[in-house]
C-alpha cells in the first residue's frame, strides 16, 4: 500500500491542476482525473510509478445521480510492487467519448471495445473501435441504465414473481 | 493463385475452440497473416442482470461465467462483497474455502490439460484427467449438492458445514494425484510429438505479455513472476507455503510445465489446508447479512421472520466501491462492485481473465502454421463463458 501512497503523491505533485479527487476505500487507492489528462496520466503510472499492467477498463453509468453521466474506471496493477491503483475520469452524456487508453496499454484494446458496445462511449484513436459482444448491427447500449433489462418493445420487468 | 490470401471462419461449432469461439483467419497458404476472433455468442448479460438482482441473488450467476472454475468465481465475487460488507469469515470457513479453491483449479487445470492434449492429437490423457477430475466433481456434489453449479459459498461463510466423509473424500484424492501427475508427466513430457507441436510454439515476451494484461499460468510461462495468492494475497493464503512456477522461454511447453507444477503446488496446499480443519463455526456472526440455521427457520418464529427478510428483500450493502481480483486457475479474475446503499449492485463488474488473455491470440500465432494455432488456443486456456458473460 505504502507504494500506491506515494505513487499517488507523485500523480498529486505533476497533475495537481487535472485531480479532481483523490480517496481512499477499503485499502483501495482511487484517483479522479479530468477526461482531457488521461492519457497522460496513465502512462506517467506506467513508465514513472511501475504500473505495467492495465487490468480492467470499465465504466458506470450514473444517470440522474451526478451532472456527468458517466465515469470511466481503469485499474492498474504493478507487477514489480504488486500494489494496485484506481484511476476514474468522469465523461458527459452530451460529449460522449474519450481519448483510447491503446495508446499507452494493449490491453485496453477489447477492453474499451467492451465499454464502446455496453456502454456507448467513443475512444478517440483506437485502433479498432467496433462492437464486440453484441452483434454489430444491434440498437442501443444494454449496460446504460435507461435500457430495460428485458431488452426494447417488451414489457418492462418487474421484479421476480416468486 | 500462387500469392492468393484466402480468409476462413473457424468456429464456432469448431471442436477444438473450446466453446463457441469463432475467428476469421486469414491465410497465405498455411501461414496466418491475420486473425479477428468473434466472440459474444454465448453473451448472457450477467453484469445488467446483478443489477435487479440482490447480492444473494447475484452468487449464483457467478457459477456460470467460469463454468470449469465455479467455485473461484463464487469466492472472487463473495470475497469482493465481503469487503464491501467489511466481515470476518470463521476459520474453519475460510480453510474450506482454500480446499475448495484450489480444488478447483486443478479440476480447471485437468481440463485444460486434457483438451489440450487432446487438440493436438494425444487422446489418452484426455481419458485420464477426466477420470481425475470426476473425484473432484464428486467432492462437489458431497458438499454442495451440484457438480458444477456450486452455488456453496456465502457472504461471511459456507453455506452449510461439509459433510464428515468430506475431509477422508479429499485425503485420499490427495494421496493419488501427485502419482496420476507423473503419469501426465510421463505421457507427455518427454514425448517426441507433444515436444514438436509445442516447444516454439506461441512466443510472447514478458513485456509483451505485461502490456496486453495476461495473467495467470500464461503470464508466469513468459517468466514474469506474478501470482496474486502470494503477492496480493486474499482468503488468508499469505499463511500457506507454496512456490510459483515460471517459464524461460514462453512458448506453449513453458506453459504446460508451468501449469503441471502448479497442480503438484495445488496438491501442497490442499494438504496444509487439511492440517488445519478444526470443527468450529462456519458462518460468521452477521444477522444483518447470514441466514440463520435451518433449525433456527423451522422452529421458531423469529428464525423465519430472519430468513423471510433476508430473502425477500437482501441484506442492504454499505456505499462505496471495491476491486477484489483472485488467482482464478486461467488467470486474474476481478470483481468491481460499486454500492449504493442499497441491497442489489448498483454496478457489477466482472473482468475475466479469459477475455484479456485471448486478445493475445493475434500476437502469438501470426506468422505460424494454422495447425499450430488449435495448440496457441489450447495454451490460452479460455472458456467462453466468462468471456461472453
Amino acid at each position: 500500500m505504502a507504494d500506491t501512497n506515494r505513487a499517488v503523491e507523485k500523480l498529486q505533485g505533476k497533475f495537481a491542476a487535472s485531480i479532481l479527487e483523490v480517496k481512499e476505500d477499503r485499502g483501495d487507492w482511487i484517483v479522479t482525473v479530468k477526461k482531457e489528462e488521461i492519457i497522460a496520466v496513465l502512462a506517467f503510472l506506467k513508465t514513472e510509478c511501475a504500473f505495467s499492467m492495465l487490468t480492467d477498463v470499465t465504466a458506470i453509468d450514473y444517470l440522474g445521480k451526478f451532472e456527468e453521466r458517466f465515469m470511466m474506471v481503469y485499474q492498474l496493477t504493478s507487477v514489480a510492487h504488486k500494489d494496485r491503483i484506481r484511476i476514474k475520469a468522469p465523461v458527459s452524456e452530451s460529449d460522449c467519448r474519450i481519448e483510447s487508453a491503446t495508446q499507452a496499454f494493449a490491453s485496453a484494446n477489447w477492453l474499451e471495445r467492451e465499454v464502446f458496445d455496453l456502454f456507448g462511449i467513443t475512444f478517440d484513436k483506437h485502433p479498432d473501435l467496433r462492437r464486440i459482444l453484441m452483434t454489430p448491427d444491434w440498437v442501443g447500449h444494454p449496460l446504460r441504465k435507461d435500457y430495460p433489462l428485458q431488452g426494447p418493445d417488451r414489457e418492462p420487468y418487474k421484479g421476480r414473481l416468486s | 493463385m500462387a500469392n492468393e490470401i484466402m480468409t476462413i471462419n473457424m468456429g464456432p461449432q469448431h471442436p477444438s475452440t473450446h466453446g463457441v469461439l469463432r475467428m476469421l483467419i486469414e491465410l497465405d497458404g498455411e501461414t496466418i497473416l491475420k486473425i479477428d476472433p468473434d466472440i459474444g455468442y454465448l453473451h448472457r448479460g450477467v453484469e445488467k442482470l446483478s443489477e435487479y438482482r440482490t447480492y444473494h441473488q447475484t452468487l449464483p450467476l457467478t457459477d456460470r461465467l467460469d463454468y470449469l472454475a465455479p467455485m473461484s468465481n463464487n469466492l472472487g465475487y463473495i470475497l469482493a462483497v465481503e469487503k464491501l460488507l467489511g466481515i470476518d469469515v470463521p476459520e474453519r470457513a475460510q480453510t474450506v474455502r482454500i480446499i475448495m479453491a484450489e480444488l478447483t483449479r486443478l479440476q480447471s487445470h485437468l481440463v485444460w490439460l486434457a483438451c489440450h492434449a487432446l487438440d493436438i492429437g494425444a487422446m489418452t490423457v484426455f481419458i485420464y484427467a477426466f477420470r481425475e477430475r470426476e473425484t473432484i466433481m464428486e467432492i462437489y456434489e458431497l458438499i454442495s449438492g451440484a457438480r458444477m453449479t456450486s452455488n456453496f459459498f456465502r457472504a461471511g461463510g459456507l453455506s452449510q458445514d461439509v459433510p464428515a466423509e468430506f475431509e477422508k473424500k479429499v485425503r485420499d484424492f490427495m494421496a493419488v494425484m501427485p502419482g496420476y501427475l507423473d503419469t501426465y508427466e510421463g505421457l507427455l513430457t518427454n514425448n517426441p510429438i507433444w515436444r514438436k507441436r509445442t516447444i516454439g510454439n506461441g512466443v510472447i515476451s514478458a513485456e509483451d505479455a505485461t502490456d496486453i494484461g495476461i495473467t495467470g499460468p500464461a503470464l508466469r510461462g513468459s517468466g514474469v513472476d506474478f501470482d496474486l495468492r502470494r503477492d496480493i494475497p486474499y482468503a488468508g493464503y499469505e499463511t500457506y507455503q507454496f512456490q510459483v512456477p515460471t517459464g524461460e522461454n514462453c512458448d506453449t511447453y513453458d506453459r504446460y510445465k508451468v501449469r503441471l507444477v502448479e497442480m503438484r503446488e495445488a496438491c501442497k496446499i490442499v494438504n496444509q489446508a487439511l492440517e488445519r480443519l478444526k470443527p468450529g463455526p462456519v458462518l460468521a456472526d452477521a444477522p444483518q447479512v447470514c441466514y440463520p440455521p435451518k433449525d433456527s427457520v423451522y422452529n421458531s418464529i423469529e428464525g423465519l421472520i430472519h430468513h423471510f427478510k433476508i430473502a425477500s428483500e437482501g441484506y442492504p450493502v454499505p456505499e462505496g466501491e471495491v476491486y477484489m481480483g483472485i488467482e482464478a486457475p486461467k488467470g486474474e479474475l476481478g470483481y468491481y462492485i460499486v454500492s449504493d446503499g442499497s441491497s442489489k449492485p448498483y454496478r457489477m463488474r466482472v473482468r475475466p481473465p479469459s477475455f484479456v488473455n485471448l486478445q493475445a491470440i493475434e500476437k502469438m500465432s501470426k506468422g505460424s502454421m494454422i495447425a499450430d494455432l488449435v495448440a496457441v488456443i489450447g495454451t490460452l486456456d479460455i472458456v467462453l463463458g466468462e468471456i461472453d458473460r
